[in-house]
Order: structure tokens, then C-alpha cells, then sequence
């Protein structure tokens, strides 16, 4: 039963920051809206479990806590090889910058050497 | 023609001196990357008469390798030769590995150490090699003998064509790929790899393949 009020009062916690960003103007209307129905849903899913079952036979799943359980993973996996990817592309930028520096670094070399030389 | 040579390191103090060195008396100008070592190396390879750029950070042979080529291309330098700072490879085979370029017959030239009959390579990296180059086959279509051997020359046209993207051990794999894609010409050259206990302690390890192929996955995905 515990779990019921944690899931709530997350989901309470979770909309009244939703609600303080949007009067803060840092989200739109819409993205609030779409963070309400979330969570809205979190709430009356953990209120009347069985509600999900509906949705869940309808997908050839048994029960709606596996359903959320599948749906989780496969959007966990989505999620982990979004970041690989943009770990990938910071990796890139670094180097990047690790080698203009180097080049950079020569090439003030190369001139003080010519000047030497002058 | 001037000819380059691009060296990159990472904690080779104890082998650069002798690699650059014997370099000199091959090409024109050594370039060596020091890739972010934590020992001495930059300031041996200056002693010894190299020019060393430095990366602040550790990159990675495929990256350390680029920044040296970007800087034999924007110092006008013809032809570049790739070179391992390990003491694997001989100076004595740049002769024959840049004149196919001088000749111009290619553009690229790949070393290749089963071509040399002298070699003898240890078993293990015998057998992962075979798997590397039965890959590279499949995946490019070229039709080489040896993958993943640092020795390679190439003239400077080609460079300006060939992107490399991977910053790892992958880059050996991506060089291929480009070579095959851009449809540059390119030859093989036997030449002499030495497996000393040092370069065998220093070079990659067979399980690094699995790693490899994963950074080639995920280079083709974040296109």
C-alpha cells in the first residue's frame, strides 16, 4: 500500500515543479499541459491498477504493472544509446579542440623560430 | 617532393628517441604527437629533433594521428608517412613504401607485415588478425593481406579526401573504408615488423577487437 502513497506524492512533487517552471516562464503552456496528463495518469494508474490491465490485454500483455515494466526498459534502452551517441559527438568536439590547440600552439612556435631567425 | 613523417605517442620516452632519430635520416620532417603522455616523451622526440605537437588531453592513436597529418598538410609537405613510435617498424622500408606514390602509381600505400616473409608473428595475433582482415574484406571489399599496421604512406591529395572520425584504434579500420569509398588507388608493400617484448606489451590486445568493432557501430549510427 505504501508504494501507492510514494508513487502520489512523487507525482504531486513532480506537477508543482512542472507548475513552478511554468510560471517562471522556463516551459510553455504545452509542455506543462503534457507533464500534467503524465502525471495525472501515474496517479489514477497507481489509484486503480486494474484500469491498466485494460490497456494491457489489449497489447496481449497479462497485467499493466508488466506492460509499464516492458514499456520502461525498452524506453531505458532508447534513452542509453541516445546518450552513447551524444557521448560520441562530445568525444568528437574535444578532440576537436585538442587539436586546434596543438596546431595553434605550433604554429606560434613556428613564427617566434622565424622571427629568431630574422 | 617533401616527404613527412607523422609519429603518434603516448609514453614511448623509452623508444622515441631511436624511432626519430632513424627517421631523420628517411624523411624530410618528423612530426610527433604526443598524446597527452605523463612521461618525457614530448621532450625527447624535441631533443632528437622532431617537431611535437601537443595534445593536453589523451585522444587516442586515430586522433593524435590526424592532428600530425593536418600538420604536414598545412605545412605543404607532399607525401606523409604514418610510422609507429613502439620501434616496430624499420626506417629502412620508407624508401620502399613512398615509391609507389613518387611513382605515381597510388595514392595510398599500406604496410603490410604478411608480405614480408622475414616477420614472425606471434600465434595469437596471427589468428585475431585473420579475423580483422576477413572483416575488412567484407566490409570494404578491398583485397589486402594486413589490417590494423600503423606503416602507411599516403600523398597528400589523398589525405585532403580521407575523413577519419574515429579517435581510437578504430581509425585503422575507418582509413580502409575511406580508401575504398573515395575509390582512391592503393597498393600493399611488405614490410618488416619487429615484435619485440616492448611492442607487444605496448601494442593492442585481442580482446580491443570487440572494442573496436563497437566504436565502428557507433561511429556508423551518429552520422
Amino acid at each position: 500500500m505504501y508504494i501507492k502513497f510514494i508513487i502520489i506524492a512523487f507525482a504531486v512533487f513532480a506537477l508543482s515543479r512542472a507548475f513552478i517552471r511554468y510560471k517562471n516562464e522556463e516551459i510553455r503552456f504545452r509542455e506543462f499541459f503534457i507533464w500534467g496528463v503524465f502525471w495525472l495518469l501515474v496517479v489514477s494508474a497507481s489509484l486503480y491498477p486494474k484500469t491498466t490491465d485494460i490497456i494491457a490485454k489489449y497489447l496481449g500483455v497479462e497485467r499493466g504493472a508488466d506492460l509499464f515494466v516492458y514499456l520502461s526498459i525498452i524506453i531505458l534502452y532508447f534513452i542509453v544509446f541516445k546518450v552513447l551517441l551524444h557521448l560520441k559527438k562530445i568525444d568528437r568536439e574535444i578532440t576537436d579542440v585538442v587539436r586546434k590547440i596543438a596546431l595553434q600552439i605550433s604554429d606560434k612556435e613556428d613564427n617566434g623560430s622565424h622571427e629568431k631567425k630574422k | 617532393m617533401k616527404v613527412a613523417a607523422v609519429v603518434p605517442a603516448f609514453n614511448e620516452e623509452k623508444t622515441i628517441n631511436h624511432v626519430v632519430h632513424t627517421l631523420l635520416s628517411a624523411v624530410d620532417v618528423v612530426v610527433v604527437v604526443d598524446d597527452g603522455s605523463r612521461d618525457n616523451t614530448a621532450k625527447k622526440a624535441e631533443n632528437s629533433g622532431a617537431i611535437v605537437l601537443r595534445h593536453f588531453l589523451n585522444r587516442g592513436q586515430g586522433a593524435a594521428l590526424f592532428t600530425g597529418i593536418r600538420y604536414a598538410l598545412n605545412s605543404g609537405h607532399d607525401i606523409v608517412v604514418t610510422f609507429d613510435a613502439d620501434g616496430q617498424h624499420d626506417e629502412k622500408d620508407i624508401e620502399k613504401i613512398i615509391a609507389p606514390i613518387l611513382e605515381n602509381r597510388v595514392d595510398v600505400v599500406l604496410g603490410s607485415r604478411f608480405l614480408e616473409k622475414k616477420n614472425s608473428i606471434p600465434v595469437l595475433r596471427r589468428a585475431v588478425l585473420a579475423m580483422a582482415i576477413l572483416f575488412t574484406r567484407m566490409t570494404t571489399g578491398l583485397k589486402i593481406t594486413d589490417t590494423h599496421n600503423g606503416f602507411r604512406a599516403f600523398s597528400a591529395d589523398a589525405l585532403e579526401k580521407i575523413q577519419i572520425r574515429q579517435d581510437k584504434m578504430a581509425h585503422a579500420s575507418e582509413i580502409l573504408e575511406e580508401i575504398s569509398k573515395k575509390k582512391l588507388r592503393y597498393c600493399e608493400i611488405g614490410v618488416t615488423v619487429r615484435y619485440t617484448d616492448y611492442s607487444r606489451k605496448k601494442g593492442q590486445k585481442a580482446s580491443q577487437s570487440f572494442k573496436i568493432l563497437w566504436d565502428l557501430f557507433l561511429g556508423k549510427m551518429s552520422k
